[in-house]
């Protein structure tokens, strides 16, 4: 595992910026298939999140996001070594960091049917012991912010998909968490709330002493949100760093963009090459032109890249080299896309 | 050491908690007019079939009055069963258990809500059909010492919501089959408590049910009532019953806490607590 290096956790001389989370050999299994044995869902992960940062977690499905995230809310123990937040035990300090933190998981929409937004974020408000007036001010703001004033009225059963997703953020940021859990949080959502939303979070987090751990499939989200970003697979944290380094470590390499039709039959012979560190392969129903994303050792390996991707029956339409992504990152060290 | 303001704040955010589950309850049940409806007046239906029945047969008056009383209490349990006990399911199934879990208040506290909402719209349930048997059935009553009714009455619903509350910790981790376990615990406490026949202790019944039913707080509760109520007993004749409620309270409260937290601490490490459809 790739760690960020020392001198990035230090803001000065002297001054280190305080732990909102850190892991040490965490480890979790789940019982499997009988006669199959455990399932592995994390693997010894070591992380260190700080405070006023928003840290990523990219991962396809599977890969242990969710179960990381469990952990940390207390929701679930770790089947081995350790997890902390803001310094407290989450196995022996729960109470304690439940005063701390939110959880907002996309595509759920917890709450009550027959009540109202507006009653709904009462009630959770309630759940954190606020205070009456200080409650009727927060929801303003968050239903001000979150664009609900319309809806403030209206039953939740009758919201549209995104609203309730809107509805939940709201209950997510009701208690002003020190420490708050976004698992794919635009999960369903349009362009415009998933706007909002980010807009939200990068606002509030320069009211200072707040921590984000996002978990999301959105790379573009990650690069122009997260402050870093971990890549988890198979329950291992394969990197860790600021996008922008991650995309420095990729750059050595190179990055190729490469349109064909059909789609390749046989990927993995493709994936096979000597060479190339990972392929990704995005069909567009509509014209018929697959994309390739390539990440590439060097470009010396491009003619037997090319003769492998005729060998699956597919015409080059166009090829051109590109900047890497945080997507290329992500190809690189998983070695498919995360849509795959 | 936890000192005492944090104690004082955890207290005050628990019985905020409490306060706005039993709104959710209230308003939640009072908001749907077909739920109100058949919540008070399916009810009335049964009793009344009962009631006609015994007087139709020759059957006392008590008689009468014994199944008004009964079917206003038992459903309380019904309540209990439908309403609180299963209700984890239901917000586990909402994602609703999730919040609460992750939320900085005791479990107790928000099953307190629930109980809190839920005994106050049954109560509306149960005058409905105690209003029954006075105006339209006539059913004879005699209260001579009201205060013991309303003690009994409260020790009653304490234990019930109280083992209401033990349940509850099963049905955090089940899925499905919390539906036939729910059934499975209804009809039999409806029978073996004695809320369609005038007594569970009558000779006709066999000794082995009459011992069984009396492990279950309505059957003591229940009996101590009609007693109350119809035969106009005092507190005097009474306060083994009212000895045997407050030991059943002091019983399954705190067991209810055990097991409410043995249960999250066994999800959490099963990865069963936020499971859905199982």
């Amino acid at each position: 595992m790739e760690l960020l290096s020392e001198t990035h956790l230090f803001l000065g001389p002297g001054l280190k910026r305080d732990l909102s989370i850190e892991t040490k050999g965490l480890r979790r299994l789940f019982k499997g298939i009988p006669g199959k044995g455990d399932v592995v869902a994390l693997d010894q992960v070591d992380l260190e999140v700080y405070d006023d940062e928003i840290f990523g977690l990219l991962g396809p499905n599977g890969a242990g996001k969710t179960t990381l995230i469990k952990i940390l809310s207390t929701l679930l123990l770790p089947t081995q070594g350790e997890a902390r937040i803001k310094g407290l035990d989450v196995v022996k300090q729960a109470p304690q960091i439940r005063r701390m933190i939110n959880l907002v998981s996309g595509g759920e929409t917890p709450g009550y049917g027959i009540l109202s937004v507006k009653e709904n974020l009462w009630f959770f408000s309630q759940l954190y012991g606020l205070p009456r007036d200080f409650a009727k001010d927060r929801i303003t703001k968050l239903v001000d912010q979150l664009e609900l004033q319309d809806y403030l009225n209206t039953r939740m059963a009758k919201l549209s998909t995104g609203y309730k997703q809107r509805l939940n953020l709201a209950r997510g940021f009701v208690n002003d968490p020190a420490l708050l859990f976004l698992d794919e949080p635009t999960l369903g959502l349009d362009v415009i709330s998933a706007r909002h939303l980010r807009t939200l979070v990068k606002g509030w987090i320069k009211t200072g002493g707040k921590t984000v751990l996002l978990t999301t499939h959105y790379m573009a989200e990650a690069d122009q949100m997260c402050d870093r970003v971990g890549i988890i697979n198979h329950g291992k944290i394969l990197a860790c760093d600021t996008p922008q380094r991650l995309k420095t470590k990729v750059a050595g390499g190179a990055t190729w963009k490469i349109e064909i039709t059909p789609n390749l039959s046989q990927p993995e012979s493709v994936k096979s090459v000597q060479g190339v560190l990972g392929l990704s392969q995005n069909d567009n129903i509509e014209t018929g032109i697959t994309t390739l994303k390539l990440v590439l050792e060097d470009e010396s390996v491009m003619s037997d890249l090319l003769s492998k991707i005729r060998d699956n029956g597919c015409k080059v339409l166009n090829m051109g080299k590109s900047e890497p992504t945080l997507e290329d990152v992500y190809i690189s060290l998983v070695g498919t896309g995360l849509e795959e | 050491m936890i000192s005492g303001p944090t104690i004082r704040k955890d207290l005050s955010n628990n019985l905020r908690a409490a306060y706005a589950r039993m709104w959710v309850r209230l308003r939640g049940s009072n908001r749907d007019p077909i739920a109100l409806a058949s919540e008070i007046g399916l009810p009335i239906l049964t009793i009344g079939a009962y009631v006609i029945l015994y007087h139709a047969i020759g059957l006392p008056a008590s008689a009468g009055a014994a199944v008004i009383v009964g079917g206003a209490m038992i459903a309380f349990w019904t309540n209990v069963l439908w309403n609180m006990s299963s209700q984890w399911f239901w917000e586990r199934e909402q994602g609703n258990l999730e919040m609460y879990m992750v939320a900085p208040v005791s479990r107790m506290s928000i099953l307190l809500g629930m109980a809190l909402g839920g005994s106050l719209n049954t109560a509306i349930r149960a005058l409905g059909i105690v209003l029954l048997g006075i105006f339209v059935f006539q059913v004879p009553f005699q209260v001579r010492d009201p205060f013991s009714v309303g003690l009994v009455f409260f020790l009653t619903l304490a234990a019930l919501y109280s083992l209401g509350m033990l349940f509850a910790s099963l049905f955090m981790l089940y899925g499905r089959e919390a539906w036939n376990t729910a059934n499975l615990l209804q009809e039999p406490v409806y029978f073996l408590s004695g809320a369609y026949f005038p007594a569970i202790y009558a000779p006709i019944v066999p000794f082995g049910l009459q011992v069984a039913g009396s492990l279950i707080p309505m059957t003591i509760g229940l009996d101590a009532i009609r007693r109350l109520v119809i035969n106009g007993a005092s507190i005097t004749s009474i306060w083994p019953e009212v000895l045997a409620l407050i030991a059943c309270i002091l019983i399954l409260f705190p067991l209810a806490r055990h097991s409410l937290n043995y249960m999250e601490s066994l999800g959490k490490k099963e990865g069963r607590l936020t499971l859905r459809w199982q």
